[in-house]
């Protein structure tokens, strides 16, 4: 006997929904709290937060509609994005030794307040889609959009690579959530696709890492915007 | 075995022999006595199965669907009466050009010969391609194949930075006019995604979609064959390619260019605008005019034929242009005149051009020169390349009773059909361009005689073209094998206007072989006996029979009262080989009449110059007034492009976040 097979039967908006908006919510924070922190291991520990919640969020749809395949992509998000990438990260980070705070490219109270208008927008943006989206998760539509907004904003804001492959993840994470909350997730083998692209992104930005530290004797990529520029 | 079938085997096996060219390019025996004649033999093939198909056929065409290519997507081929007179054409020059290739390349110049054997062969079964194709996408698969094979044919050698310079002009023409040739299908097909000819016949647009249609394949067409703004390329890449190269792609890739353009025009669009025949015709003239004038003027012998061929590409342009004037006022007898006398015309430039090429290339060999001024008094040492180019000059130039004349005659005839039109302005002006296509054909006289004259007559102006040697066996027997061409289409024209029917019948709907058959073989009348008739083999019999006769008069009359003793020397006792006319100064007075054309810079030397220097260069003014120009402004676009990238990875991702909230709230609105 399933232990929560009593959740879509509450009255006015099912628990469930209550639970994934609850998700989205946490989602949208971490993404600001991402955009906000100067600590490039705490920028990991959040990331690795932010996959762990995606897994939740995506568990709890996969329960809750009987979407079985949901689970395998719940599966995936947990072993990739909360345990390997993450991981990975603070290997790169520990043996490149660039534990250091983050210098970012604008303050950062105005890239939250920046931040803050594109939540806007996205929620804007979002409103007709989720009209259309007849999944109970739709609310979360603009949230996602948001999170995908917000960690490109991230990329863009900071001058050191690992921050920028942080942000690069976390976008992914928005995508993923956004393909979850309008459709239960995209067909699987696109999700393996997308998983098996950022797996291998990671490895060339690890090799990628390694020779600009080589090259300029740090990881800023100021130093590579000063080499094209010479030539 | 049908005949498309056997022509598609020729393409295969041309393919096959030149792989086996590159796989064994070491042997160099073996690539140039044994693959280059067999070349030659399957092209004689072509050449006679796409003749009989021409004569036996009738109106049902050959199609084929081959399982290659995309998937879903196969390539058609077809084989009607307009691919094969091209075919034959094809064929019939490619024989002789392999016959002479096989004597031609050395060792140690330019790509080693495998390689070279490989490009042609991939050239000649690409131009079979193009001949043969159906549908759009084969088409482009065929010329693009085409355009690239012959680039590194004419970079072949690549270590000469000019030659390069000049691969690389004809490269960005070739693919500025294939992207011509791509729009104007795709306007042709009218968004139905079918881009077989079969589709595009049925459904082909009309209106502005079917000019623009036309427009696009014109300057498609026109970049390839060397029509007036986009001739550029010509006259450098032909020098700068092998002697058999420059004849190949002088004799019949720019036809292959008419080619396109006819089935373009006359078969897929349905219907034809009487401005597109006149828009033809002006810049065909214009062309033709351009290119004969400076073929005067230049003293490189490769660069006068090139600019040569530029005119004859003119003159077959004007030809279409008055058949489409004819066919769009539903005149089609007069229309089939025409493009009797425009395709009789690709036929006979290609043997004539072919053969003038191969000749520079055995000069060229014995004496390393392609400079007119170091040359000259060459008949005593190669008599036979001498008199053999001898014949391809005088069909040049256009006299019977050699081929050259033939179609030339035709081409004037129709012009003085043009008063029967129902156009007033039209009426008025053709007049005028019969004039110039006077002019034309007598101004290309003269080039053929400064051409012949500074190079074979004459005394040696270097020492060393002492030592010049005769052309190889091979080499006189494919020039031999063209000049045959030349004499046979001169004096068998009717044979030849025959032959060309089903082509007339197939595209303008008439053909004018009954009209001119008056029930013989010897005599040649377009429309009426009383009106015009010509015919070459009695010309060419009184012609012999005159020579033969004053021949025996005055050897009876003076032989053996001969003395021989020095020139009179005006007093003047320095006489050398130097002292004769130039190639300059036999250009001169045209250089003077027509100086408008030309933008030339002179260096005269002083008088009190120990070693006086004399230079002059002829340019082409287009050069500086369109491409210049069109080259500073792309070199401006790019640099402003330039701006946006500023090399910092925050600036060029902020590029796309900017676009991806534009297009989000654009998308949403």
């Amino acid at each position: 006997m399933n232990p929560l097979a009593w959740l879509p039967t509450l009255p006015g908006l099912p628990f469930a929904g209550q639970l994934i908006n609850l998700c989205a919510a946490i989602m949208l924070l971490l993404a600001f709290a991402m955009l906000a922190q100067r600590r490039i291991v705490t920028l990991i520990n959040l990331f690795a937060l932010q996959g762990a919640v995606l897994c939740l969020s995506t568990a709890i749809v996969a329960l809750s509609t009987g979407q079985s395949h949901l689970w395998g992509s719940a599966l995936i998000t947990l072993l990739l994005k909360v345990i390997l990438l993450p991981w990975i990260l603070h290997r790169l980070v520990h043996k490149l030794s660039v534990k250091w705070d983050v210098e970012t490219l604008f303050n950062i109270p105005t890239t939250m307040l920046v931040g803050i208008g594109l939540v806007i927008i996205a929620f804007n943006v979002a409103q007709p889609i989720s009209e259309f989206a007849g999944t109970i998760t739709r609310a979360t539509i603009g949230i996602a959009l948001a999170c995908v907004m917000l960690a490109f904003l991230m990329m863009i804001t900071r001058s050191k690579a690992v921050p920028q492959v942080v942000g690069f993840m976390s976008m992914e994470n928005g995508l993923f959530f956004a393909a979850t909350s309008a459709t239960y997730g995209m067909p699987m083998v696109i999700e393996l696709g997308v998983a098996l692209d950022v797996l291998v992104g990671m490895v060339v930005f690890g090799v990628f890492f390694f020779q600009i530290r080589e090259k300029f004797d740090s990881l800023d990529i100021r130093h590579l915007e000063e080499k094209t520029k010479q030539e | 075995m049908s005949p498309l079938a056997l022509i598609l085997l020729a393409c295969l096996v041309w393919l096959a022999i030149g792989l086996l060219g590159a796989t064994f390019s070491r042997r160099f025996v073996f690539v140039t006595r044994v693959l280059f004649p067999a070349g030659a033999l399957v092209a004689a093939t072509v050449a006679l199965t796409a003749l009989l198909a021409l004569l036996t056929q009738g109106d049902t065409p050959h199609t084929a669907m081959l399982p290659l290519g995309l998937p879903g997507l196969p390539f058609h081929l077809r084989l009607d009466a307009l691919s094969a007179f091209f075919l034959c054409l094809l064929g019939a020059v490619a024989a002789g050009i392999s016959l002479y290739a096989a004597g031609y390349f050395r060792r140690g110049q330019g790509s080693t010969p495998g390689l070279q054997c490989l490009l042609y062969h991939l050239f000649l079964a690409s131009m079979g391609g193009v001949l043969l194709a159906d549908d759009a996408y084969f088409f482009m698969v065929a010329w693009e194949s085409m355009a690239l094979s012959s680039y590194f044919l004419v970079t072949s050698d690549h270590r000469i930075a000019e030659i390069r310079r000049a691969g690389f002009l004809y490269l960005i023409v070739a693919h500025v006019g294939a992207i011509g040739i791509l729009l104007s299908f795709g306007a042709m097909s009218g968004g139905t995604g079918d881009y077989t000819f079969d589709g595009i016949r049925t459904n082909a647009p009309e209106g502005w979609l079917a000019s623009a249609a036309f427009l696009l394949a014109l300057g498609g067409f026109g970049a390839k064959a060397g029509l007036l703004p986009l001739h550029v390329w010509l006259p450098e890449a032909h020098p700068a390619a092998p002697s058999p190269v420059s004849a190949m792609m002088s004799g019949v890739m720019l036809k292959t260019a008419i080619y396109g353009l006819l089935r373009v025009t006359f078969d897929l669009l349905p219907e034809q605008q009487w401005w597109w025949g006149a828009l033809l015709l002006g810049l065909g003239l214009a062309t033709a005019l351009f290119g004969v004038v400076f073929s005067t003027v230049q003293s490189d012998m490769k660069r006068l034929l090139a600019y040569s061929s530029i005119e004859n590409i003119g003159l077959i342009f004007a030809g279409i242009g008055l058949s489409l004037v004819f066919a769009a006022n539903s005149m089609p007898l007069l229309a089939a005149l025409a493009l009797t006398a425009a395709l009789y015309h690709c036929l006979n430039h290609a043997f004539f051009k072919s053969l003038l090429f191969l000749a520079t290339g055995s000069v060229l060999h014995a004496t390393g020169q392609r400079n007119l001024g170091r040359l000259g008094g060459l008949i005593h040492r190669m008599p036979w390349v001498a008199w053999l180019a001898l014949l391809g000059v005088v069909a040049s130039a256009g006299l019977p009773p050699l081929n050259g004349f033939v179609s030339e005659w035709l081409l004037l005839q129709s012009f003085l059909f043009t008063p029967q039109l129902p156009h007033g302005y039209l009426n008025m002006l053709l007049p005028v361009a019969a004039g110039a296509i006077a002019l034309t054909a007598a101004l290309a006289g003269f080039a053929m005689v400064k051409f012949f004259g500074v190079v074979f007559l004459g005394q040696p102006r270097e020492e060393h073209l002492a030592k010049a040697h005769d052309a190889g066996r091979m080499e006189r027997l494919g020039l031999i094998w063209l000049a045959a061409g030349c004499v046979l289409l001169g004096v068998l024209p009717n044979f030849v206007i025959a032959a060309l029917d089903p082509v007339t019948n197939f595209l303008v709907g008439a053909g004018f072989a009954p009209a001119a058959d008056k029930g013989s073989w010897l005599l040649l009348a377009p429309i009426s006996e009383e009106r015009a008739s010509y015919s070459g083999a009695i010309f060419l019999g009184g012609l012999l029979a005159f020579t033969l006769a004053l021949f025996f008069v005055v050897r009876a009359v003076f032989h053996g009262r001969l003395r021989r003793a020095d020139a009179w020397d005006c007093g003047f006792p320095l006489l050398s080989g130097r002292t004769q006319d130039t190639a300059e100064g036999f250009g001169q007075p045209i250089r003077q009449v027509f100086a408008p054309f030309f933008r030339i810079t002179r260096e005269h030397p002083s008088p009190f110059d120990k070693e006086p220097h004399y230079r002059i260069v002829v340019d082409d003014p287009l050069w500086h007034w369109l491409y210049l120009p069109l080259a500073w402004l792309v070199d401006l676009g790019t640099r402003v492009v330039g701006k946006l990238q500023r090399g910092r990875i925050a600036i060029y991702l902020l590029y796309s976040f900017v676009t991806l909230l534009a297009l989000l709230v654009f998308t949403t609105r």
